[in-house]
């Protein structure tokens, strides 16, 4: 059986979690600004007339 | 600098074939996810096995992925005030060790060359056990299985602790003991216990663990709903961060697989966590145990087929795991539209 680790510094991994971490928040404000943007125009398409139906 | 930027990301590395299935198996995933607020992402790493790459890459981008969309979630979570920062904090702990021993795990079955097998028949008999769960509960019509979506909108002190949950928190009084969100008591050594047992499962399947964790918080701590629901994600952002991190270090995290499924499954999670204003999740809920056990069906098609070396039983085996999923997914958007249609009609004939 493989011992246990402790996790050592790694910077390149460390780069790389970051990476996913910042795509992570852009990903949740850039699709947050979206929806406030565009969800009247979406609503309007997917169901054909005034969106009242929220 | 774009261009390397990328190259070192190993977007570049991955065709844009590949860039374009991982973006709508995202999508898919990402509805499932805001949808029933489970379940999507233990479909990555079998779909991962089954593309053919190597089991600490599946599990550990599986992670990576699992990190990402926590983050997301949490996020929303934290401005509903739905996470317990004093029980996430020992669930932390508990998992931490729980994980480290399930990706040593991995790693020395990796070595002996029975990971991908065994990762496989785990997936099996986990989706096949959860899917039976689901259904049977779905058929029942008691609603089990992901979150339910009214309770979640109670007040805190609404909630009825379950009988389990007192049983266990009046027999295990071992101090330390803690006061948790909605006047929950209980030995900290249960939140532990709980957090270990659910940890191993993540390091060693690279899953979130939320379907299992969640039941777990909500049945052996007593704690409401959407408490459970809240902390589980803060949890996960976490786990998953420490699991990817560990897993990157052996070169198992492929920014190549996990970015374009977390540009997908973002917008996906919005969509299906929207349509819960609008759908009845419990009609739905029977597709998803049905969901959940062709998605064990198909590993386990996979497996054989790789055994025997038949490309035409592995390619099966894909194809009935991306299908199932996309097909919920499509009933959900389907049916949301559909309701919105209907309540639109019926608006407009109450104006008239």
């Amino acid at each position: 059986m493989a011992g246990l680790e402790i996790p050592t510094w790694d910077p390149e991994t460390a780069l790389l979690i970051g990476a996913i971490l910042l795509e992570a928040v852009v990903l949740y404000v850039g699709y947050g600004g979206f929806e406030r943007l565009f969800q009247p125009y979406i609503m309007k398409l997917l169901i054909g007339g005034e969106s009242n139906a929220q | 600098m774009l261009n390397s930027v990328l190259d070192w990301a190993g977007i570049l590395g991955t065709s844009p074939e590949m860039l374009g299935l991982f973006v709508g198996f995202g999508l898919v995933v990402g509805v499932l996810f805001g949808f029933f607020g489970m379940g999507g992402s233990f479909l990555v790493t079998p779909a991962l096995l089954m593309l053919d790459y190597p089991a600490p890459v599946a599990v550990g981008s599986g992670m990576a992925f699992v990190f990402g969309t926590a983050v997301i979630a949490t996020l929303k979570h934290h401005d509903l005030g739905q996470v317990d920062y004093k029980l996430g904090v020992i669930m932390i702990t508990g998992t931490t060790i729980g994980i480290e021993a399930g990706r040593a795990s991995v790693y020395y079955l990796e070595s002996l060359g029975l990971a991908g097998g065994i990762i496989s028949v785990a997936y099996v008999v986990l989706l096949g056990g959860v899917g039976a769960m689901v259904t049977r509960d779905a058929m029942k019509g008691d609603g089990g299985g992901g979150v339910d979506h009214e309770a979640a909108d109670k007040d805190l002190d609404e909630y009825e602790i379950p009988e389990i949950a007192k049983k266990i928190q009046q027999t295990v009084r071992i101090p330390p003991m803690v006061t948790l969100r909605g006047d929950v008591r209980v030995s900290a050594w249960v939140i532990t216990a709980v957090a270990f047992a659910t940890g191993l499962l993540s390091g060693f399947l690279g899953v979130g663990g939320g379907f299992i964790r969640m039941p777990a918080m909500i049945y052996a701590i007593g704690v409401p709903v959407p408490v459970a629901v809240g902390t589980d994600l803060f949890e996960i952002v976490f786990s998953g961060g420490l699991g990817s991190y560990l897993y990157g270090q052996g070169g198992g995290v492929d920014l190549g697989i996990v970015a374009p499924l977390l540009f997908g499954s973002a917008l996906g999670a919005r969509i299906g966590s929207a349509a819960t204003a609008v759908v009845d999740s419990d009609g739905i809920k029977i597709y998803f145990g049905g969901m959940l056990l062709i998605g064990a069906v198909a590993v386990g098609i996979g497996e054989i087929g790789s055994y025997i070396g038949s490309p035409a039983l592995e390619l099966l085996g894909l194809v009935l795991v991306i299908g199932a999923a996309v097909v919920v997914a499509f009933a959900i958007l389907y049916t949301t539209v559909t309701s919105l249609r209907k309540t639109q009609r019926q608006g407009t004939a109450m104006a008239d």
